[in-house]
């Protein structure tokens, strides 16, 4: 059926859907510009009338203030922008290993809540239920006030064999250190790396064709340990040994050698490993779940072993599953890791507030601030989209 | 056919093995794996226990909770206008026994957990020897009777328990806040607020309020207007891709610059402002979920019965999307109510930021275990309690099933 135009005359433009769309556009984007100018227009006059118009000159000043930790050269003579360097390289690194971790706690506690095991099931919920109930920021202070700053005085340093020390100014843990093979050593390694990720690569390719998929990152990894351990006693008859063991000890007032952790970013790590670790055991729960109990069945019925159906049935399908909610509990733990100024670890926003007080500059070094996360999570974001695209491009 | 048993001399089929033994074979010593690691989780399990009952034993002074329980509940607020809170409380119990009577009709295992917790509260009190513990068992006489109307009269109570449910949140914003200088009601001002009555305002409001805002954000990014599409998706994706506190900190040091000079806000609405902008996007994604769950024949058949594209959205899709994702909602209330947290470091004394000032008391010093250990409990009952609740709740109305 159809109608004639002219039966029923043209909708004039106002009762137009086409037109009225239009135009609630522009007038939605027009009042947001105008308050938009407004705030801007506000916030920059405030400036104007404190003395500190909105300029990012000041970044090149001297910071003035010391940082507990650096990965870099940094002292109080340093730039501001130096400052903030240092902050976000903390981050970064609080962030990786966190991840790092927190990853390998949560998938633990995650099979061990599909445990058959009762006992071990109970502990892994009890575990899960009790960090997600709870505030990071509350857990965070918890363990910077009354775990981190409780240990013992250096004097009394709780030992674990030697291996490492607890005490109240920071943990001391044994650590290789680089000696007079180093040079020589980290070329063989280096070789020894490249050789391994070959094998592996051809190991995958192999089981590719063949359709028998041949544990080719075990293979792999077994080809590097196997060519590092002999290059180091080639490397230690050509040039001397590569490293040696740094074990702390207590010289004078405090310890020297081996690594030392700070109790400041013992807290934020250990506080983001455990607290993140609940939630990726969730995750993880949730996708081996996803998984229909059909395909555990039929890989049983295959002739399968418990770990291969595992490996090659269930973990690839709960993968998909998992990894979505997975990268957002890492964003999720990078944007957390900016409560640190709670616990006093340097880290971007805790360098970022020192300068606000300092300087005075609050609106530039939050916009920086803002700024930088957001680039972490764009980032991610771009890699999901590639992730997501990828694995449909594998499905079908 | 001789050869057959005798019907008398038949066994009965083999039951599952429900002795005490038996269950433990099966969940506990199943194999050799199973049984080590039993005994490893045994023994943390008794060590834990162990160190938690020795301290509670032996070292732990609870002197900086129980002396400072009023400030822990409601901060500086002034003790002579406590009825207040106390009224809106009773208020709350009796509209929440109405709805349980109403649309659960059975008292559920929960029920009688959440009536127990104030028994529980006033035994407690009665040992601290406080005189405001009737007023729990008043909470637990005005739900059961909520509970009992609701469940006689259904009918004739539904319409006023929802509106009563509407209204409740601005009567409390009202309430706590008073008007007028001084006498019945007086003003008293949000630096006064504080403690748990702070983190549950904020996070109330921040739900509240970012509700409509977030329903709208996940129109405008569903929406087929590019102008409105790009700034929905923009701000939606700025807000979830910088961290609560940044956001707080702009609204303490940021937001006063933004307007016109003379014009200050308090400081409590500033930190809601910032929960709310956050919360909205966050509730704008969970909204989405639940919009795209809907299948295409849905608005293909508003549009067939000549609906408008307000009368589609308000009367056909949103109800069936908002009821799709009421789990998660709660999961995000729960997520907010702990992020409330976040506002003892922009110096506002919510149930956080009061035990922090509770500890720089030097007669309390190295007490943090036992102040943490009680506000992380404040904290985990009521998000552990929300989801529990949630979790039944779903269940028995059947929610996520349609």
């Amino acid at each position: 059926m159809t109608f004639k135009k002219s039966d029923h005359g043209a909708v004039p433009f106002w009762r137009d859907e086409r037109y009225l769309q239009i135009i609630a556009q522009v007038v939605v984007v027009a009042a947001l510009l105008v308050l938009g100018y407004w705030l801007v227009h506000n916030l920059l006059t405030g400036l104007e009338a404190l003395g500190t118009p909105l300029s990012f000159k000041f970044l090149g000043l001297t910071s003035q203030f010391d940082i507990g930790e650096s990965m870099i050269e940094y002292s109080r003579n340093s730039t501001y922008t130096q400052a903030l360097l240092v902050g976000l390289l903390n981050t970064i690194k609080v962030s990786f290993l966190g991840i790092v971790f927190a990853t390998i706690f949560g998938i633990i506690v995650g099979i061990a809540r599909l445990s058959k095991n009762w006992l071990v099931n109970k502990l892994a919920t009890i575990y899960v239920e009790t960090l997600r109930n709870i505030p990071l920021l509350v857990f965070l202070i918890f363990l910077s006030t009354s775990v981190f700053h409780k240990l013992p005085r250096v004097k009394d340093a709780l030992s674990a064999w030697g291996w490492a020390f607890l005490t109240n100014r920071g943990i001391y843990i044994v650590w290789p250190q680089p000696s007079g093979g180093w040079d020589v050593y980290k070329w063989f390694l280096l070789g020894s790396f490249i050789i391994g990720f070959i094998v592996a690569a051809i190991k995958f390719r192999e089981g590719r064709r063949t359709g028998r998929m041949p544990l080719y990152w075990l293979w792999g990894f077994v080809v590097f340990a196997l060519l590092a351990a002999v290059s180091w006693f080639i490397a230690q008859f050509m040039a001397g040994q590569p490293m040696y063991l740094d074990f702390p000890s207590l010289q004078g007032r405090n310890f020297k050698g081996g690594k030392s952790l700070t109790p400041e970013f013992m807290a934020i790590f250990t506080g983001l490993v455990i607290y993140t670790s609940a939630f990726i055991a969730e995750v993880v729960r949730a996708g081996i779940q996803s998984v229909s109990k059909g395909q555990r069945e039929a890989a049983t019925a295959v002739g399968l072993s418990g770990f291969q159906t595992m490996r090659l049935v269930i973990f690839p399908q709960a993968m998909r599953v998992i990894i979505p909610p997975m990268t957002s509990q890492y964003l999720n733990l990078t944007k957390n890791s900016s409560l640190a100024i709670a616990v006093g670890y340097p880290d971007l926003f805790a360098v970022g507030s020192t300068i606000i007080n300092q300087a005075g500059r609050a609106v530039e070094i939050i916009l920086v601030t803002m700024g930088v996360y957001l680039t972490f999570s764009l980032l991610t974001a771009l890699f999901m989209n590639w992730y997501n695209k990828h694995t449909q491009l594998v499905e079908r | 056919m001789t050869s057959l048993t005798p019907a008398k001399d038949i066994l009965p089929p083999p039951t599952e093995r429900s002795t005490v033994l038996g269950w433990m074979k099966k969940n506990l010593f199943g194999s050799i794996g199973d049984t080590i690691l039993t005994f490893v989780a045994g023994g943390l399990l008794l060590w834990l226990i162990f160190a938690i009952v020795n301290w509670i034993l032996t070292k732990a002074q609870w002197a900086a909770v129980t002396d400072n329980l009023q400030l822990y509940m409601k901060g500086q607020y002034p003790a002579s206008e406590d009825w207040r809170l106390w009224l809106l409380m009773f208020l709350l119990a009796l509209i929440v026994g109405m709805a349980w009577g109403i649309f659960l009709k059975r008292a559920e295992a929960v029920g009688w957990v959440l009536l127990i917790i104030p028994v529980v509260l006033a035994v407690w009190l009665i040992t601290l020897h406080r005189e405001s513990w009737w007023r729990f068992l008043v909470v637990d006489i005005l739900a059961m009777l909520g509970y009992f109307l609701g469940k006689r009269y259904p009918k004739k109570l539904a319409r006023p328990t929802y509106i009563l449910l509407l209204l409740y949140m601005p009567l409390v914003i009202l309430v706590v806040r008073g008007f007028g200088e001084n006498g019945f009601m007086k003003l008293v001002g949000t630096n006064l607020w504080g403690g748990l009555l702070l983190s549950l305002l904020l996070a109330v409001f921040g739900i509240v309020f970012s509700f409509p805002i977030g329903v709208l954000l996940a129109l405008g990014r569903q929406s087929k207007m590019p102008a409105l599409k790009t700034l929905s998706v923009i701000y939606i994706e700025l807000i979830r891709g910088v961290p609560l506190i940044t956001l707080l900190f702009m609204g303490q040091l940021m937001l006063p610059f933004f307007l016109p000079a003379g014009i200050t806000i308090d400081r409590v609405i500033r930190a809601v402002v910032a929960i709310i902008m956050f919360a909205a996007a966050y509730m704008a994604e969970n909204v989405r979920g639940g919009l795209q769950s809907i299948p295409k024949g849905q608005y293909e058949a508003a549009d067939v019965i000549g609906l408008s594209g307000w009368q589609k959205m308000v009367f056909i899709i949103l109800p069936q999307a908002l009821r799709a994702v009421i789990p998660v909602l709660v999961g995000q209330f729960i997520g907010l109510f702990k992020d409330t947290s976040l506002v003892a470091l922009v110096g506002l004394l919510d149930l956080l930021g009061i035990a922090r000032g509770i500890l720089a008391n030097p007669s309390y010093i190295g007490r943090q275990l036992e102040v943490f250990a009680f506000i992380a409990m404040i904290y985990w009952v009521f998000s552990y309690g929300m989801s529990y609740a949630s979790g039944r709740l779903e269940t028995t109305l059947g929610v996520g099933e349609r």
